[in-house]
Formats: structure tokens, sequence, C-alpha cells
């Protein structure tokens, strides 16, 4: 049976696999192409083994219509005509798919392996070369030199100026998705809240609110409540951490030093909800582990606001600084089109003057009630992706301290029935980062067949190179901050 | 911003530090609650309701002996305090959990009923590296929540500066590693080349659960379940991430800084 279009499905929300429309391989690429050309956004891109064969699942969100889309194809085997060579937001998605199920996207530009080596070490390997006799190669890493994840980057130069930049991952892959199928097992929560440590709450809420999705609940509304004031803990957490990282990148010490410290009371925050900094253990299916009794919820107000104004006082200094500022202007420039053009999500496409938000476009949980205004910069430099953070911080700021006194009654944790069988669910959370798309395919026994994690980090790791072209490379340092991209959420 | 406003701004903030270790340590969070105990003579013989709720396959029973409570490989979730029925499992709220060898992490049975601690390095380690240790991180598949808390040490609340312990961009700066992450294969050779970067003698420090054991990916074909495997490890930090003041503590206690008061057990709540 062939269909003519996608289904379109509201987020997050579990429709059976049989359902799924299904277009032979030319057909599917069309139909996904044009979905994409009248505005789509590809979300997720993933095969399914079945047989010998593989299917590809499309997720495509149109954000101004508030709608997710799905399809797939029929099964596949060999190869079939890249997506990438018209819509380069495929790229990655595509390089993945023949690393994982040896399709091969046939005309794609730049195929290599995303994350695993296959004997060779994931930064051996061709990397895309300029020649010339002025040219020379930098490499950097995977080991950097602060305390951060491993990743390799290699810089084509020609005097100072970054020609090109060619960034390698994959050393920090621990095999999350490979664990998955035949679960939820028992150690399935604690590997998604490490799956980018740093953004626990955003991916744990996606992952149960999967399982939520695919028993056709979901969890009690105090429990989402909790999950989004948890998340906002996050997203300032984070935004604080990283304004302080751009002053200390520019030598502006006194806002470096004030908001790594302010950055540890957001976490002091999160850790009193749950007792973990990074609130392990806060999210399960079907709800939330502690509730928020009202001398908690009470202290939690109490040190709320202090945190807040230290967290925007501490920024005032870095905008009122003409030296900061110059600093950060028209560098690391990523223009709307290539934001647009490979799908940037999160900060990183705000900056570039794109309206994307999963909390506005596609609102789940909560944020159904409320949301906080979306926070767009145009110019898309890193000044621009500072300022996006800036924004959010104190909107996150003002948002929090309204819906502390805004808490339902009742429950915190729900029964969740056994997930539906073979049915296809997607979650759409909007973490720090940007957009965390969760998709599920469950077996005729209701456990996971297929599990799809997208962090926005594999949407935006091809931005930061963007960003280098035509820069100085010593203004890499700014450029990957303004970033700040997950290594450990692009591995999995 | 002027000049006169940024130091203004600096004398309004004062100083942030905090007095541990010559003052009380900052207290755990209550939901934390810290280092796990495991009470031998609470578990019933024939009892195993604790080991499939372990995410992180942290506890077995030996034949004839009472649970065994690896917290190496805990990530402190507390559900087998939960589903203990007969309150053997508790948590002590100690944030002092750094130990020297793997098996001191291990509780269970008689005069094993918590974390062995660390002690100091030898004399001679101690006079090299006592007042002045830099060290090189390594993450190695770390998620970077263990690398955050670390990072959190440099800030002014805690300023490591002020051990004269330092976090060096080279190995061969260093006198030693601290791994965090369970040590994915694609990065076992990267770890093994800084680690032999090192100049003798050093030292190597697992930070967190992942690099103790693997953490929640223990067993998965992509890792090698901690830092242990591919290199010598002189200090155990558990935690899923261990909060800093535990990192802190390990990493005093291994320079053999923490006078009595310090390494004296703390009371829960306090």
């Amino acid at each position: 049976m062939s269909a003519d279009s996608f289904l379109p499905l509201p987020n997050p929300s579990s429709t059976p696999w049989a359902g799924v429309p299904e277009f032979p391989a030319r057909d599917f690429l069309a139909a996904s192409a044009g979905e994409l050309d009248r505005g789509g956004r590809l979300c997720s891109w993933f095969g399914v083994p079945e047989g010998g064969a593989v299917r590809i699942v499309a997720v495509i969100a149109f954000d101004n219509e508030n709608t997710l889309e799905v399809a797939r194809s029929e099964p596949l085997r060999g190869s079939y005509p890249a997506l990438t060579a018209t819509h380069p937001q495929a790229h990655l998605f595509e390089r993945e798919i023949w690393e994982q199920h040896g399709l091969e996207p046939k005309g794609h530009p730049w195929l290599k392996p995303v994350r695993k080596d296959r004997g060779a070490g994931p930064a051996v390997g061709n990397f895309f070369r300029v020649d010339g006799s002025e040219i020379h190669e930098v490499a950097v890493g995977p080991i950097h030199a602060g305390i951060i994840e491993p990743g390799h980057f290699r810089f084509q130069c020609a005097g100072e100026e970054v020609l090109h930049l060619e960034i390698a991952l994959g050393f920090q892959h621990r095999g999350i998705e490979e664990a998955l199928p035949g679960g939820p097992h028992r150690a399935s929560l604690s590997q998604i809240e490490t799956a980018s440590g740093d953004a626990s709450i955003a991916h744990a809420t996606a992952y149960a609110t999967i399982l939520e999705t695919l028993a056709g609940g979901e969890a009690p509304l105090r429990a989402q409540w909790i999950r989004v004031l948890a998340l906002e803990l996050e997203r300032m957490a984070n935004h604080t951490g990283d304004i302080g990282a751009l002053a200390g990148d520019v030598a502006f010490l006194p806002t470096a030093s004030a908001c790594g410290k302010i950055r540890g009371d957001f976490l002091n925050l999160t850790a009193i909800l749950c007792g973990n900094r990074f609130g392990r253990g806060l999210v399960r299916p079907g709800g939330c582990r502690h509730d928020l009794e009202p001398e908690r919820l009470a202290r939690l107000g109490r040190l709320l606001a202090p945190a807040i104004a230290d967290a925007e006082e501490a920024s005032r200094w870095f905008w009122d600084a003409a030296s900061v500022r110059s600093r950060l202007e028209d560098i690391g420039i990523v223009t709307p089109r290539q934001a647009t053009e490979l799908g940037l999500v999160g900060p990183a496409a705000r900056a570039c003057g794109l309206v994307r938000d999963i909390r506005f476009d596609h609102p789940a949980g909560w944020y159904r009630f409320a949301q906080p205004q979306v926070a767009v910069w145009p110019g898309g430099d890193v000044f621009a992706r500072a300022r996006v953070r800036w924004l959010e911080l104190q909107r996150s700021g003002r948002f929090l301290t309204d819906e502390l006194g805004n808490g339902p009654e009742g429950e915190i944790q729900a029964e969740i029935a056994p997930a539906a069988p073979d049915a296809l669910a997607i979650a759409l959370v909007e973490g720090w980062r940007g957009e965390v798309c969760h998709a599920a395919l469950t077996g005729a026994d209701g456990r996971f067949r297929r599990y799809k994690i997208v962090d926005p980090s594999f949407h935006n790791w091809t931005g930061l190179a963007l960003a280098l072209r035509g820069q100085a490379i010593s203004d890499f340092p700014i450029c990957n901050k303004s970033f700040n991209l997950s290594y450990c959420g692009f591995d999995l | 911003m002027f000049v006169l406003d940024s130091i203004s701004h600096r004398m309004r903030r004062g100083c942030q530090t905090m007095a541990y270790p010559d003052g009380p340590a900052p207290a755990l969070p209550d939901r934390h609650g810290g280092a796990l105990r495991v009470e031998p003579g609470r578990c019933p013989e024939g009892c195993g309701e604790c080991i499939p709720v372990c995410p992180t396959q942290a506890i077995a029973r030996p034949p004839g002996g009472t649970a065994a409570l690896d917290l190496g490989r805990c990530i402190f979730c507390a559900a087998c305090v939960e589903a203990c029925p007969h309150g053997a499992i508790v948590q002590t709220g100690d944030y002092r959990l750094a130990a020297r060898k793997r098996e001191d992490l291990v509780l269970g049975g008689k005069g094993n009923e918590e974390v062995r601690l660390a002690r100091a390095l030898d004399e001679k380690l101690r006079r090299l590296f006592g007042r002045s240790l830099r060290l090189r991180q390594v993450s190695a598949g770390g998620c970077n929540a263990c690398e955050a808390d670390i990072n959190v040490l440099g800030t002014i609340g805690w300023d490591l500066g002020r051990f004269g312990i330092q976090f060096v961009a080279s190995p061969r700066h260093a006198d030693g590693l601290v791994v965090t992450g369970p040590v994915t294969r694609n990065m076992e050779l990267a770890l093994r080349t800084a680690y032999n970067a090192v100049p003798e003698p050093k030292i190597v420090i697992a930070v967190g659960a992942c690099a103790i054991a693997g953490g929640p990916f223990v067993d998965s074909p992509e890792v090698r379940n901690g830092a242990a495997s591919v290199v010598p490890v002189d200090l155990f930090i558990p935690g899923c991430p261990p909060h800093p003041i535990t990192i802190l503590d390990g990493l005093l206690r291994l320079l053999g800084r923490l006078d009595e008061k310090a390494a004296g057990r703390p009371v829960q709540g306090k």
C-alpha cells in the first residue's frame, strides 16, 4: 500500500506503525523533499531494520502550523538517492543511516562515518583538505586543553584565516541507542539521563513522555509542572555558565567569576528538588519521584530570587563593557539562510532570527498552559548567541517565578499501562541547547524495537563549522563557547 | 563599564570562598542521601529484593553472605534503599566517599558496613605532590556532569588553587590524570597516550561511577567499564556525578591535607 501524503501528528503522540504512510524509495525521497521545501524542518531521519532490509522513517516539523509529520519508506536495500544532495539538513542523518544500517545514500557529497571508527579511529580517515603552498592544517583533539569532552577539530588555514573546519566526533560513543531495543531495561532511564548529562531533565522528560504516550496516557499535571520547573532551572544554570565562560574567553573576569558561582546556585536549586545537582532521579515514566512540599517550594522561591538577581547583575556588567561587545560582534556569523538549510535548533537558530522553540511551537506537558516568551536576536554572530542566552535567562527567571505559585494539586506519580505494541511514538522537548527529539518503535511485545535519539547538538555542530569560515583561528574558542554543544549527546 | 564600576562590583561581592576545610563542609542537599551503609544484621538470608532494582548491577549476593553493595558502581538513585523491606541499606548523609582501593568501595559483611575511606599517599609522593599537584583531565565518555562538577572546584566558591591543586592543559605538565567516563573504545587509545605522556611518578584519579566501573553503561560493548581497565588508578571517587565536596574531600584526603576535625564523620542533616 503506498500513500500520497505524510501523517500529521501533535507533540507528543503515538500512532500504530501500520498506519504510518509508506512510500516506495523514490516517492519517499520526493515527498520528504517536498515537505522540507514547503517549510518543514527535519527533526529525525532514521532507519528501522526489517528482515534484511531497512525502512527509513522521516519526522518533519512544521513550526508555524504546530504540527509534526511522519512517513516511512518501503524496506530498502543497497542504496537510495540521497536527500542531502538537495537538502543539506539531511547530511548527518544519511551518514548515520549508512553507518548504522549500511544503506548508501547515492550522491551524498561527504559520506563518512559519524561515530564509529570502522577500525581506524574517529579522527583518522579522509578530511576535506585545501591545497596550496600557503595552506596549513591545524589538528586539535580529541583531548582538549580544558576540562571538557573529547572531539577532533581539523582546520584548513591560510595564515590566521580559517578556510574550512571539519569536526570529527564519535569519541564519546557509549552505545545508548544500541542498548535500548528489547527495553526498557533497568539501566535505560539512567542511560537516557546521561545521554547528554547537562541536559538530563530534557532527555529524561522526552523518554518518560514517550513511555506515557505509548501507554495512552500522560503524567499527572503536578508532575508535569515539576518537570518544567526542573527544565527551566537546567536552562538557567547552563545559560549562566555559558555567559560566564564567554566572559572568561574574552578575559572579562568579573562576569566569569560571578557566573561560575551563580551557575552552581542554580544547580543547587535543582538539588533541592531531587538531591542531585543535575536532576538525576527526578523524572520517571509516569511522573516524578519527588514532590515539592510547601516548605520546599517556599525555600526554592526564597533562593531563586537572589540567584536570578545575581545572574542579571553579572550579565549586565558584561553587556555594559564596550570592550566585551566589540569582541563578540561580527564574529562567527551564521546567516539565517544557512541556519534554515542546516536545520539549526535552539539558541543557535534563534540567534539567527529564526523563531523556533518547541515550548512555543509544539508545546507539551505544562507548556500547554504557560510558556516563556521566545527569545530571538538577529545577526547570527557570537554576540547574538550570547544575547539570546541572556534573554532566555531573564525570561525563564520570570516564568519560573510565576509558575512556582501555579502548581496544581494532586499526585506526582501515576501507574502507566503497558506500552502499545507495534506503535511509533514521538516526543519533542526544548532543552537548553534546543530541540531534543526522541522516537520509539515498539514490537509485537510492546518493548522497544528501535529507539532514536536526536540531541540538538546533532543539528548544530555543522553550524559551528560554518561559523568559523573566514574567521581567525584564534576566534575558535569564543565561537565554540557561543554554541557550547554536547559531544556525548551527539555521540550517544 | 568603567574601571571604577568593576572595582565596586568586586568589593561588594567580597570573598565568596567557603571556609572548608578550616570551617564546616557545605551541607549536602537533604535529598542527596550521601554515602550508603549496609547493616549486615538486618540483611536476612534468602532475600534479594534489592538486586533487580539496581540500574547498574551494583548489588550481588554471594552465597552465604549478606548483600554486597559496590559503591563504585552505584549511581546513588536510592532504588535499593526504597526496595529493601528490612532497612538494611541506609543513607548516611556523609559526603565522604573516596577510596584508594576498588574493594574498599564494596559494602557488606562485618567490618565492611561503610566505605573504607582513602588514606594519604605515601610519604615520598606526599612530599612531591602534597603542596603542588598538577592534574590533566581526560573525559573518556563522560556525560559532562562529572566534568562540570570538577570545573566547579575552580570557581570562586571552592577555589581549588588555594590547595595548590591545578588543572593543566598538557599531560606533559601534569603529575597525574583525572579520568571521567566509562572509557569508550573510541577514547581508549587517547587515554593511554595521555597517560604515557605524564612524567613519572604519576597518579590517576577516577571520578564518577562511569570512570570507576562503567556506571549506567557497564558491560556495554562500546565501553571498557572504567579507567582501571586501561590505566592503574590510585583514587576512586564515587557518585553520579560526585558532589563537588566529595571530589574535594577525595583530593585533600589523598594529599593528606585534612586534619582530624575535617576528616571526622559528620552528622546527617548538619
